[in-house]
């Protein structure tokens, strides 16, 4: 148990420490807000569907904590060979404790990063339709942390040089952001496209917190969304924790 | 301490490490040397658990490191080729969190991680983040680090690697200095011939996966009729260059000089 804390702990004062980092990761989403907020905001209204503002907030939201957690995996390939990884995997403790502790660091720093995002879209003029929605929502956040940081942990473990993570990047990170229906509605998707977006996790995150945002535009029941996220969240967890115990320093 | 018995590794086609056998006494320092992809970091590897032998068998201080896993690593400390500090945590902290996962009751952790910074010179920066040290004073931290649980067996590969002579001597000091006060057994590679003469008890040359030759510096030295330990390295194993093909961590290792600020 204490070793899952201090490895939890490494991972959340790593992040707390670099300010630097903390504000140019906010740079990405907000560009996304007000580029697409504002910039296709009448388009989406034109097209009888409200704000676009409040629509993508949730969106963006969820891209942040999508990037955090899955990086926060996939640095493994960085960490094996010039970092702190290499410590942990001689040391004796089971692998399991070191993989868990590092999904829960790298989620938990996700889901801060989501955090701050809401708080910029809130300054935006994003706005819940009640105040309570951001416990409910805070709890679609986390499980959309654990689900890519778990995943990002069974990608990392298996990753060996700096193109395979461009190939990730390109072929799996961005089509999951962009096939989640952060950006379009979801119920107006057809054949292939309805296909990918059911089978993409993010996207039940996503309708879970414009669910719990109270925003008109969602597509599933939010109990649905939940019970999805936590059976293949726990599916990648198996998944991450396989693939780590089979990595070779 | 440590007994190898017919070690083979093989990747593949290439057999790595070839029927290797030799044997550390307790306290002893010992030396493995051999040119680039002798095989030297793949037996480390095997001594560590981080790789599983193809066949023969290994004691590490009576156990086997392959059946009793946990047990083993809690004997030994390594530092590797590559860094592995945390370079976003203190020193301290770096430490702590190695104490945590070797199960060092806080209390003995605290003491001890107090002696080694002190013994390593490092006690002033403990609280200064690991980014900002020196290559010579973060190898003196790891070191200090994989001596922090009282291990019985240090495994250092390539330690001094790209550190300057002042830093490279006063690092073998400490070493030295640990390996006299507590007794633990010290397993080394290195590629500079004058320091494995200064520092090991007894070395054991190793080329193409096969160990040619071992004894202490002095009969090795008489065995080729040399002078230096050098000139009889190069006796042993040609003067031929190893080309090695780089493989995904050279290319790494390539990126990381590129983008860390030296």
């Amino acid at each position: 148990m204490k070793v899952i804390y201090v490895l939890w702990l490494r991972e959340v004062k790593r992040y707390l420490r670099s300010r630097v980092q903390i504000i140019a990761s906010l740079g990405n989403p907000i560009l996304y807000l007000l580029v697409l907020g504002f910039g296709l905001g009448p388009v989406f209204k034109r097209a009888g569907n409200g704000d676009y503002l409040q629509f993508i907030a949730p969106g963006i939201i969820g891209m942040s904590i999508l990037f955090t957690s899955i990086f926060s995996g996939i640095g493994l390939l960085w960490d094996r060979q010039f970092g702190f990884l290499k410590e942990m995997l001689v040391a004796p403790v089971s692998r399991m404790q070191i993989m868990i502790g590092r999904t829960l660091g790298g989620s938990t720093v996700a889901v801060i990063q989501g955090l701050l995002i809401t708080a910029v879209c809130l300054g935006a003029g994003f706005r819940p339709t009640h105040w309570t929605a951001i416990p409910l929502a805070l709890g679609f956040m986390v499980l959309i942390a654990i689900n890519f940081a778990a995943l990002g942990m069974a990608i990392g473990s298996g990753l060996q040089d700096m193109q395979g993570f461009q190939l990730i990047m390109n072929f799996l990170v961005m089509p999951i952001y962009f096939l989640s229906g952060a950006l379009f509605r979801l119920d107006d998707t057809k054949s292939v496209l309805k296909l990918i977006t059911r089978v993409d996790p993010l996207s039940y995150g996503i309708d879970g917190m414009r669910n719990a945002f109270g925003n008109p535009n969602v597509t599933f029941d939010p109990r649905y969304d939940t019970l999805i996220l936590g059976v293949v969240g726990l599916a990648f967890i198996v998944f991450g924790a396989y693939r780590f115990s089979k990595i070779e320093a | 301490m440590i007994r190898v018995r017919n070690l083979v590794k093989k990747f593949d086609k290439l057999t790595a490490v070839d029927d290797v056998s030799f044997d550390v006494e307790a306290g002893e320092i010992f030396a493995f040397l051999g040119p680039n992809g002798a095989g030297k970091t793949t037996t480390i590897k095997m001594l560590t658990t981080l790789l599983h032998p193809t066949s023969g068998t290994i004691e590490l201080d009576g156990l086997d490191p392959q059946t009793h896993q946990h047990q083993a690593r809690q004997r030994f400390g390594i530092v590797f080729q590559d860094p592995s500090l945390d370079g976003d945590l203190t020193a301290w902290e770096n430490l702590q969190i190695h104490a945590v996962l070797y199960h060092v009751p806080g209390k003995i952790a605290r003491q001890r991680a107090e002696e080694l910074l002190k013994l390593f010179e490092l006690w002033e920066r403990r609280n200064d983040l690991v980014k900002k040290f020196s290559g010579g004073m973060k190898r003196r931290l790891e070191i200090a680090r994989g001596f922090l649980h009282t291990p019985r067996i240090l495994f250092l590969d390539e330690p001094t690697l790209g550190l300057d002579p002042q830093s490279r001597n006063q690092l073998w000091t400490h070493v030295k200095g640990v390996n006299e006060a507590e007794k633990v057994t010290v397993f080394l590679t290195t590629h500079y011939m004058d320091e494995a003469d200064r520092v090991a008890h007894r070395i054991g040359v190793i080329d193409h996966g096969k160990l040619v030759a071992q004894g202490t510096p002095q009969e090795i030295k008489e065995r080729t009729n040399t002078q230096s330990l050098e000139d009889a390295f190069l006796a042993l194993t040609g003067s031929t260059i190893r080309e090695e093909s780089a493989g995904a961590a050279d290319q790494m290792r390539q990126f990381a000089r590129m983008w860390s600020k030296r």
